[in-house]
C-alpha cells in the first residue's frame, strides 16, 4: 500500500521533437482508484508503462510511496500489472502463473501455497489451478491475470485496458468485480482505458488525457458536471455534449439569434456546451428542426439543427414530434467555453428558470 | 467445386482448362519419387524383397548409415549452438548492425557445400597458403585435420546453422512482448526471464529448425564427399555415389534401396520434429507490435565483437584462404607479391573448355529451371489459392517431398524414371535434360511458396471487383494477379537460380561428359589435384552468389514479407 506521485512527468522518444507525454502532475492517495482515460494515442498507456518501468522517463519524477523509482528496474518497484492480452505464460499452469513472481522473489513454499490458494478462492479459480491458460475462457484468463497481480501484494496495481478483449456483457461484470476486489484489498490502482463509461464507473478520480497532456483531473461527477475544456466535454458522457458557436449579449447566451439562458459573462462569442440529458422540450424557447429520432425504449434521442448547428436532446415522452420543437435548459446546466482556447468559462449560474412564454 | 463451375458455362472456359496444369506438375514433381518407391520392391524383375535384404544386411551399408547418423547428428548440434546463439542475440537484444550480421550468417548456406569444404581445406593442413604466409603451416606430410569425421561434423554444422537461425528467429518473433514485460515485472532478471519464459516458448521453433538442419545435413553430399572420401569415411550419399560411379547403372536396384534408406531416415527426422511441434503448440495469444528487446547494457560491445569475430572465422577466414590459394601459380608455392598471379583465374574462366562448358551448363540449367518454374507456378499457385480442391491440397502437401528428400534420393529416382522414358525407347540419361527435370522437381517448392504467400495476402475482393466490371479470368490474371504477384515470383526465380547454380548433389550423379555443372567441375578439379584452379573457379562462383544475394537484398523492399529467406 502506498501513495503514488507523478511530478512534471514527461516522455520524448528519441528522434521525435514532439513529446509523447508532457508535464503530468498527479498525486494519488493510498488506496485510491485512478483511471487514465483518453482517445487512442493520447499517451495514457505510455504514462502507465513509465510508472511500471517498461518505458524510460525522460522528464520529471515518479515516486511510489516515498521512493523515487525513475531509475529502478520494474521488478524493484513493487507493483503488479495486468496486461491487455493478459500475458499469461502459456507453458505454465494457472497455479505456476500465479506463483511465478513469488518464486522469483524467493518466498517460501508455504507462503506461495497460501497466497495462491487465497487468490484462487477470491477469484473463484480453484477448479482451474492445474489447467494451462489455453484451456480457459477469456473471462477466466482475465481472472488469472488479476490473480497473478494479487498474490504479490504489491503497493500498486497497474491495469492496461484489461477488459478490452472481453465481450460487452463480460466486460460489465468484470468491471464490477475489479472494483469490488480493489475496494476490499485497498490497493492503490492506476487503470488505463479509452472507454469513458468504464472510466466513469470505476474511478475514484479520472485523469483525462489529450495529446500527452492532462486536460482535467477530478471525480467522475465533477468532470461530468464541469468539464474543463471542450475536449473533456465531448469525451465524457454519452451521447457526447453538443458544442455550438453562440454569443453572449446583454447577459443572455444567444443561440442562432434566440435567447437560451441568462449568464454572467461579458458579451462576445463563446462555445456553448449542452448535454442532451439537460435539454428539455418546452412550449417556447430556441426552435430546433428535428432531423431524426433514435428510440431507446426508456427514452429517445432527438437529433436536429438549430440554424446550421447539430444538436441532440434526450426526450422521455412518447408523443409524436412536430417538425420543429422548442428547447429550454436550466441556466445551471449551461456550459460555456472560451471560443478561442476551448477552456471552460466559470459563470455564476443564475438560479432563474427559463421564462415560460 | 469444379463441377459446379463447369455448369455455369462459356465465360469460364479458362477455369476448365486450368486444372490440367496439375497433371504435368504431379508427373514431374512426384513421378520420380513414386518410381523409386516401386523400385525398392523390385519393379521390373518381379516383386521381390531380395535387394532389400542383400543391401541392408551388408556391412558397408550399416557403417555408412552409422556414419550418416553420426555426422548429421553432430552437425545438427553445432548448427543449434551457432544458429540458436545468433537467433537469441539478434532477435532479443539491442545489438547493432543486425541486418549485416544476418546477411553474413546466411552466406555459408548459399555457398555450395563443396566450395565450403574446399575453402576450409585451404585454411588448415600442411599446404595451406594462408598458414604458410603466416609461417604457421604444419610440416609437410602431416595429415589434413578436416579429412575426418570431426571435420565433416564441423563443416556441416556451419553450413546449416542458418536453418536453425531462421526458424528460431521466426519463432521468437511470435512471442508477445508483454509476456516478457510481465515476467520482468514479476522480478525476473534478464537471464531468468530468458530461461523460464523465452526458452520454453521458443523450444518448438528450435526443434523444428534442428529437424531441418538434421535432414539437410543427412542429404549433404559435397562436404562428406570432399572430406570423407579421402579419409575412407563413407556416409550414405557418398556410398551411393561411389557405387554408382564405380559400377555403373547395373547397381541401380541396389542404390535405389540405399536411397530409400536415407529417405526413410530423413522422413523419420521430419516426423519427429512435427510430433514435437504438435505437442508444443501453446497457442500464443496476442501480438504486441513491439519486438522483444533486452538491453545488453555494457555487455553490448563485447557481444557485438564476439559475433563479428565469429563471422570472420566462419566466413571471412575460409574465403580468404580460398582466395589466397587461387592466386598462387602452382600448388605448394607460397603466396607473395612476386608470386601472386591471376593465371589460375584466367585458366579456369577463359581457357579450360570444361569450366567454360560448366559455366554455360549451370547458367542454362539455372535460368531454364527458374523460368519454367515461374511459368508453371504462377497459375498453379493461383489455382491452389482460389480454387482449392482435394487434389490441389494433396499436391500442396506432397510438393515439399522432392526438396525435403536428400538430393541423392531424387537423383536416383530421376535416373530410374528417365533412363527409359515410359512407353518409348527414348532416354534422357546422359543428356542435360535429365538434370533439368531433376532441378524442376527439386526446386518446385522454392518457387511455389513465395508466390503462394503473396497470393494469399492478395484480397480476393480485388479480383471480384474486376470480375464485377466484366473482366474475364484471363484478363484478371494478366491485369491484377500477375502484376501483384510479380515481385515474389521474381524473388522465387532468383532463389531458384541461386540454388540451382550451386547445385552439386543431384548433378554429381546425373552428369556425363559434356553436361558437367559448376558443382561437378569443382569437385572433379579438386579430386584430380587441381586445387588452385578449383579454388579460382570456386572463388568466382562465390563472388557471383554474393553479388546476386546483395542484389536481392537491395531490392528487398519491393518483395512481399517472407519471400526472401534471410529477411522477414
Amino acid at each position: 500500500m502506498a501513495h503514488l506521485s507523478l511530478t512534471n512527468v514527461g516522455k520524448t522518444y528519441g528522434g521525435s521533437a514532439q513529446a509523447a507525454v508532457a508535464d503530468v502532475n498527479i498525486e494519488i492517495r493510498d488506496g485510491e482508484f485512478i483511471v487514465l482515460v483518453g482517445p487512442s494515442g493520447c499517451g495514457k498507456s505510455t504514462l502507465l508503462r513509465m510508472v511500471a518501468g517498461l518505458e524510460t522517463i525522460t522528464q520529471g519524477e515518479i515516486r511510489i510511496g516515498e521512493r523515487l523509482v525513475n531509475q529502478l528496474d520494474p521488478a524493484e518497484r513493487d507493483i503488479a500489472m495486468v496486461f491487455q492480452n493478459y500475458a499469461l505464460y502459456p507453458h505454465m499452469s494457472v497455479r505456476d502463473n500465479m506463483a511465478y513472481g513469488l518464486k522469483n522473489r524467493g518466498e517460501s513454499k508455504a507462503v506461495i501455497e497460501e497466497r495462491v490458494a487465497e487468490a484462487a478462492r477470491m477469484l473463484e479459480l480453484r477448479p482451474y489451478l492445474n489447467r494451462k491458460p489455453r484451456a480457459l475462457s477469456g473471462g477466466q484468463r482475465q481472472r488469472v491475470a488479476m490473480g497473478r497481480a494479487i498474490v504479490r501484494q504489491p503497493s500498486a496495481f497497474l491495469f492496461d485496458e484489461p477488459l478490452s478483449n472481453l465481450d460487452a456483457k463480460l466486460r460489465v461484470s468484470m468491471r464490477m468485480e475489479i472494483r469490488k476486489l480493489q475496494k476490499r484489498l485497498g490497493t492503490t490502482s492506476l487503470y488505463v482505458t479509452h472507454d469513458q463509461l468504464e472510466a466513469m464507473t470505476l474511478a475514484d478520480r479520472l485523469v483525462v488525457l489529450n495529446g500527452g497532456r492532462v486536460e482535467q483531473i477530478g471525480a467522475p461527477l465533477e468532470v461530468y458536471r464541469a468539464p474543463a475544456s471542450t475536449f473533456v466535454a465531448s469525451f465524457i458522457g454519452a451521447p457526447a455534449m453538443s458544442l455550438l458557436d453562440a454569443n453572449v449579449e446583454n447577459g443572455q447566451v444567444m443561440l442562432d439569434g434566440h435567447a437560451l439562458a441568462p449568464v454572467a459573462h461579458e458579451a462576445g462569442p463563446v462555445t456553448l456546451g449542452l448535454r442532451a440529458e439537460d435539454l428539455r422540450i418546452t412550449p417556447g424557447g430556441v426552435p430546433m428542426r428535428v432531423d431524426y429520432v433514435e428510440e431507446l425504449g426508456a427514452q429517445r434521442i432527438v437529433h436536429g439543427f438549430v440554424g446550421e448547428q447539430a444538436l441532440a436532446i434526450i426526450d422521455t415522452s412518447e408523443a409524436p414530434l412536430p417538425e420543429t420543437v422548442h428547447l429550454g435548459v436550466a441556466p445551471s446546466r449551461v456550459h460555456l467555453f472560451d471560443a478561442r482556447t476551448g477552456r471552460r468559462i466559470e459563470t455564476a449560474s443564475q438560479p432563474v428558470a427559463v421564462p415560460a412564454e | 467445386m469444379i463441377a459446379t463451375r463447369l455448369r455455369k458455362g462459356g465465360s469460364r472456359s479458362l477455369d476448365r482448362l486450368f486444372p490440367l496444369i496439375l497433371l504435368p506438375v504431379a508427373l514431374i514433381a512426384l513421378g520420380p519419387v513414386l518410381r523409386l518407391l516401386l523400385e525398392g520392391v523390385g519393379l521390373g524383375d518381379g516383386l521381390t524383397s531380395e535387394h532389400l535384404t542383400t543391401v541392408l544386411t551388408r556391412e558397408g551399408t550399416r557403417t555408412a548409415l552409422l556414419h550418416s547418423l553420426v555426422t548429421a547428428g553432430g552437425g545438427t548440434l553445432i548448427s543449434i549452438l551457432i544458429g540458436a546463439s545468433f537467433a537469441f542475440l539478434v532477435a532479443l537484444t539491442d545489438i547493432r548492425g543486425k541486418g549485416a550480421l544476418v546477411f553474413c550468417l546466411m552466406v555459408p548456406m548459399m555457398i555450395p557445400p563443396q566450395i565450403t569444404a574446399l575453402a576450409w581445406m585451404q585454411v588448415t593442413g600442411p599446404s595451406s597458403v594462408l598458414l604458410k604466409m603466416l609461417g604457421l603451416a604444419p610440416p609437410l606430410g602431416s595429415p589434413q585435420p578436416l579429412h575426418s569425421p570431426q571435420g565433416i561434423v564441423l563443416l556441416l554444422g556451419i553450413q546449416h546453422a542458418s536453418l536453425v537461425f531462421l526458424t528460431l528467429r521466426a519463432g521468437l518473433r511470435m512471442i508477445p512482448a508483454d509476456l516478457v514485460e510481465a515476467a520482468r515485472m514479476c522480478g525476473g532478471g534478464t537471464l531468468r526471464v530468458w530461461a523460464q519464459v523465452v526458452l520454453p516458448l521458443s523450444m518448438p521453433a528450435l526443434i523444428a529448425g534442428a529437424a531441418m538442419a538434421f535432414v539437410t545435413a543427412l542429404g549433404n553430399f559435397g562436404i562428406p564427399a570432399m572430406l570423407g572420401i579421402p579419409a575412407r569415411y563413407s556416409t550414405l550419399p557418398t556410398l551411393i555415389y561411389q557405387r554408382l560411379v564405380g559400377l555403373g547403372p547395373s547397381v541401380l536396384p541396389e542404390v535405389a534401396v540405399l536411397s530409400l534408406l536415407i529417405g526413410l531416415v530423413a522422413i523419420a527426422g521430419v516426423l519427429a520434429g512435427r510430433v514435437v511441434l504438435s505437442r508444443g503448440g501453446f497457442g500464443l495469444v496476442g501480438l504486441s507490435g513491439t519486438p522483444l528487446a533486452f538491453s545488453l547494457g555494457r555487455a553490448r560491445l563485447p557481444v557485438e565483437i564476439a559475433l563479428w569475430a565469429f563471422i570472420a572465422m566462419i566466413l571471412v577466414l575460409p574465403l580468404l584462404a580460398l582466395l589466397a590459394t587461387s592466386l598462387i601459380p602452382a600448388y605448394g608455392v607460397p603466396l607473395s607479391f612476386e608470386t601472386a598471379t591471376f593465371k589460375a583465374w584466367h585458366e579456369a574462366l577463359l581457357v579450360q573448355p570444361v569450366t567454360r562448358r560448366a559455366y554455360a551448363n549451370s547458367l542454362f540449367l539455372a535460368v531454364a529451371a527458374a523460368l519454367i518454374l515461374m511459368a508453371i507456378c504462377l497459375p498453379l499457385a493461383w489455382l491452389m489459392e482460389r480454387r482449392p480442391s482435394r487434389i490441389t491440397r494433396l499436391l500442396d502437401g506432397l510438393i515439399d517431398l522432392p526438396y525435403a528428400l536428400p538430393g541423392v534420393v531424387l537423383s536416383i529416382a530421376c535416373i530410374l524414371t528417365f533412363t527409359r522414358l515410359p512407353f518409348t525407347d527414348l532416354t534422357l540419361y546422359g543428356t542435360i535434360w535429365i538434370i533439368l527435370m531433376a532441378y524442376l522437381a527439386r526446386f518446385f517448392v522454392v518457387m511455389l511458396r513465395p508466390i503462394q504467400s503473396s497470393l494469399a495476402q492478395l484480397d480476393p475482393a480485388m479480383e471480384e471487383a474486376a470480375a464485377s466490371v466484366g473482366a474475364r479470368l484471363g484478363r484478371r490474371l494478366r491485369a491484377i494477379v500477375l502484376p501483384l504477384a510479380a515481385p515474389s515470383a521474381a524473388a522465387g526465380a532468383i532463389l531458384v537460380f541461386l540454388t540451382a547454380v550451386n547445385e552439386l548433389t543431384v548433378s554429381a550423379l546425373l552428369w556425363s561428359s559434356g553436361t558437367e555443372t559448376l558443382g561437378v567441375v569443382i569437385f572433379n578439379l579438386e579430386d584430380s589435384g587441381e586445387t588452385v584452379m578449383a579454388s579460382a573457379l570456386a572463388m568466382s562462383i562465390t563472388c557471383l552468389i554474393i553479388a546476386l544475394m546483395a542484389a536481392v537484398q537491395l531490392g528487398a523492399r519491393h518483395f512481399p514479407k517472407g519471400t526472401i529467406p534471410w529477411q522477414s
